[in-house]
């Protein structure tokens, strides 16, 4: 208990966030960095065509031949998985950034427009956040059938409120400030200051917010995947790799185990380098 | 009670960077003792060595500082048993330094049973008292307030009873009025001075060497870590030795200094061709009133029947205390905000009137300067973005020219610009839109007087060779009186007085010029320098 005369404000070095360890991150960007390779170039990492079934040798366990075994159809497990890092996250990449999008453009519109307008959009928010994410792709895959696109579309739309609400929120308190007052005193147009001053400083926070929801939406993507609102087969998706595995998990744990480890190397390494991400921007707005 | 309760011998604190460099001095019971200094001398710090929150990284070291016979080296946490019982800490920041969410009278009780000063039945009785001792009117109602219910110089008052809770023998006030009007802030400081005559000794920071003067008994001027002059301030005012004694009397501004450069890098206004005639009318204010309404309470009138006008090449001051209209007649100005009633005019063209475009190209010919210039500046941009997005790429050297900013500046984030700077690339921004007037609301309050004093320069200098009027608001007499050529004195929204500045302060009419120009901290300074 300090008596209240004597609240100080601490000293930086102090209140300063502790350094996020080093090894982790090291390891969570090169870890980014091969799957952002396997993605663009998967030829550099296999020569095997992910969809070559060899029904002589279904389900044969990791070995020389075979890194990872091969699953029931006899195709090599190792050159599935990383011709799936493409589609498995793409989608989440895809969705993320359509959700920002979409998310920045209507909370913005909200935040500028009048009140009619922006109780519209606002309370419209207000009902998809009320929705559980995975029945609103649930019901996209419905209404447009069941594809990566769909799924995309799906998960953006679920993830789009939480960016709007912190968009509007963040151009609602830029729109008062004294520098958004002197560009209008400069005499620019309303878009001008909107698009030229007060976005531009409104998207680190949700920026922020984005590179940790990644994660999240890569392991979404793979949900979807895994019950069938995926990409169809035989494209290698890790999620829906998963979902074949398992039925065999009591003769051969390989078919589940690598894409499984895949999906969860992915997303560790997302969530722990799109952390770093956020505090640095974080750090950079104070 | 054997020698002074404190002292201080050889006193050096250290952040990495030396912050104090060897300081003494002694502070007796019953006295006020003042350190006085800018920005970075290590004035604050020195407080917060005497109640042990120099901070964790700090390294002090002395050759002997006690408190009351106690050697405060190495106290430990022993610090509690003197923090906030025996030594009072007030900090500037009043509403940052009362709890939100308890009312008035618990934040002062909490200082009371947490030292166990009075037994708990007496606690409430008591707190009344410390309130009423620090000058708060009708304690029984403030006591069940809370402080964002309070005024500025209320909050700080509460801050003193609840500092004086413990009845410490040491009452430490860093900054203390600062963010207080002029009269507020002579209020507060006789409270202090009446503390010191009832026997607790006073050490006041402060960076406002007129405001210390008529109270201290004794000043220490800092700079750099050390002291570079002391002495009564009778002495320090009319005969201070050390140079930047004198530099800082005469950076400030005051009636003598009308017409004379305050930081001695421009040329006197009183040489021939120095003044700019007063050209053409180009701001007319007629009648204009306005009224802010919340929803549930009485409507504030912020302005009633304000008219005035304004001619290139002049400055026109606006002077008033918080909450007098200043700043919403400055806003008129600038269309941000409409009048209820009257009208507000640029060479014969009502603002109202004007929609859309034409609106937009008017807004160009009236620009602002704010107190805090940082946050009127796009938080991506380098100087040289502030300056080139309006005036173009080519033109920033010559304005930046024009406000004396360097080239190795100009491609810095506007954050990492000094205050003095940043006020200077404010004006060098407000420049590019060629505007006809400059309405500056409060551009040096937050300056050092020596940074103060440039900018002024600056402001007067630009005046000189551009002709561009001013609509100067400022709480700060002293620096009205120095720039402006007419006056206005505003009072709940009201102008009470106006006319040429010298005639308004040499006779002023209205009883309220004549209590501002009473509180106004210069008169002190202006005689020694006079």
């Amino acid at each position: 208990m300090t008596p209240p005369n004597v609240a100080l404000p601490l000293p930086e070095a102090v209140v300063a966030p502790a350094r996020p360890r080093r090894l982790g991150f090291a390891i969570a960007l090169g870890v980014l960095v091969l799957l952002a390779l396997a993605a663009a170039f998967p030829q550099l990492f296999t020569g095997t065509d992910p969809d070559a079934a060899d029904l002589g040798a279904t389900l044969a366990p990791p070995g020389a031949d075979h890194w990872f075994g091969t699953d029931q159809n006899g195709r090599d497990l190792y050159a599935r998985v990383v011709h799936g890092v493409r589609p498995s996250l793409l989608i989440g990449l895809g969705a993320t950034a359509l959700a920002l999008v979409g998310g920045i453009l209507l909370g913005t519109l909200a935040a500028q427009s009048g009140k009619v307008v922006d109780q519209l959009v606002s309370r419209l928010l207000d009902v998809l956040l009320a929705v559980p994410g995975l029945l609103l792709v649930f019901l996209v895959a419905a209404v447009m059938g069941a594809s990566g696109f769909t799924a995309v579309i799906g998960l953006a739309v679920g993830a789009l409120p939480g960016f709007a609400r912190v968009a509007r929120a963040e151009v609602l308190r830029l729109r008062g400030s004294a520098f958004v007052e002197a560009a209008h005193g400069l005499g620019w147009s309303r878009a001008r200051v909107v698009f030229g001053h007060i976005v531009p400083n409104a998207l680190p926070p949700v920026f922020a917010l984005g590179t940790v929801s990644l994660g999240a939406m890569v392991v979404a993507s793979s949900s979807l995947s895994f019950v069938g609102l995926g990409p169809k087969p035989p494209t290698a998706e890790w999620g829906a790799m998963l979902a074949a595995g398992r039925d065999f998990l009591s003769i051969a744990w390989w078919p589940a185990v690598f894409p499984g480890l895949a999906i969860t190397a992915a997303v560790l390494a997302i969530t722990v380098v799109g952390g770093r991400v956020q505090s640095g921007i974080e750090r950079r707005g104070r | 009670m054997s020698g002074p309760l404190v002292r201080v011998r050889g006193l050096a604190v250290d952040f990495g960077a030396p912050a104090v460099r060897g300081v003494s001095f002694d502070v007796e019971r019953g006295q006020v003792v003042a350190i006085v200094g800018e920005s970075g001398s290590g004035k604050s710090v020195t407080a917060r060595t005497l109640v042990g929150l120099a901070g964790e990284t700090a390294r002090i070291r002395a050759d002997e500082l006690t408190f009351d016979g106690i050697d405060l080296t190495g106290l430990g946490r022993r610090w509690r048993e003197l923090r906030g019982r025996r030594i009072g800490l007030v900090v500037q920041d009043a509403l940052g330094s009362l709890d939100p969410l308890r009312r008035v009278g618990a934040e002062v009780a909490e200082a009371l049973r947490e030292h166990r000063i009075v037994p708990r039945a007496a606690v409430g009785e008591t707190v009344l008292d410390l309130l009423a001792q620090a000058g708060i009117p009708e304690p029984a109602v403030r006591a069940r307030q809370y402080p964002h219910q309070l005024s500025g110089g209320l909050r700080q008052r509460a801050l003193i009873a609840a500092a004086l809770a413990a009845g410490p023998d040491l009452l430490i006030a860093d900054e203390p009025t600062t963010a207080l009007d002029a009269t507020v802030q002579r209020q507060v400081l006789a409270l202090l001075r009446e503390r010191a005559a009832a026997g607790t000794a006073v050490l006041l920071i402060s960076h406002d060497l007129a405001a210390v003067a008529e109270l201290a008994d004794h000043v220490h001027v800092m700079r750099d870590g050390v002291f570079v002059e002391e002495g009564p301030p009778s002495q320090v005012l009319a005969a201070p030795r050390h140079p930047y004694t004198r530099a800082l009397l005469a950076a400030i501004p005051t009636a003598a200094t009308r017409g004379r450069s305050l930081s001695g890098t421009i040329p006197s206004l009183d040489e021939p061709g120095g003044r700019p005639e007063p050209g053409r009318e180009v701001v007319a204010v007629r009648g204009v009133a306005k009224a802010f309404r919340i929803r549930g309470r009485a409507p504030i009138t912020a302005a009633r029947d304000v008219s005035f006008t304004v001619r290139a090449g002049e400055t026109l001051g606006i002077v008033g205390e918080s909450g007098s209209g200043k700043t919403t007649v400055g806003r008129m100005l600038l269309g941000l905000v409409a009048p209820d009633t009257g009208t507000v005019a640029f060479d014969g063209q009502d603002w109202a009137a004007l929609r859309g475009k034409e609106r937009r190209a008017a807004r160009r010919r009236v620009q602002m300067i704010y107190q805090d210039p940082l946050s009127s500046f796009d938080p991506r941009y380098t100087a040289r973005q502030v300056v080139a997005e309006p005036a173009g790429h080519a033109r920033v050297p010559e304005l930046l020219g024009l406000v004396g900013l360097d080239e190795a500046t100009v491609d810095r984030p506007a954050r990492e610009l000094s205050g003095g700077q940043r006020q200077r690339l404010a004006i060098a921004r407000a420049l590019a839109a060629e505007p006809e007037v400059i309405v500056c609301d409060e551009p040096v309050s937050a300056l050092d007087v020596s940074i103060q004093a440039q900018v002024l320069d600056v402001l007067v200098d630009v005046q000189r060779r551009l002709g561009v009027a001013y609509v100067f608001i400022s709480h700060d007499l002293g620096v009205v009186h120095h720039v402006a050529d007419r006056v206005l004195v505003m009072r709940d929204g009201e102008v009470v007085e106006s006319g040429d500045v010298t005639e308004v302060f040499a006779r002023p009419r209205h009883w309220y010029t004549r209590e501002l120009i009473a509180a106004a901290p210069g008169r002190a300074v202006a005689g020694a320098a006079g």
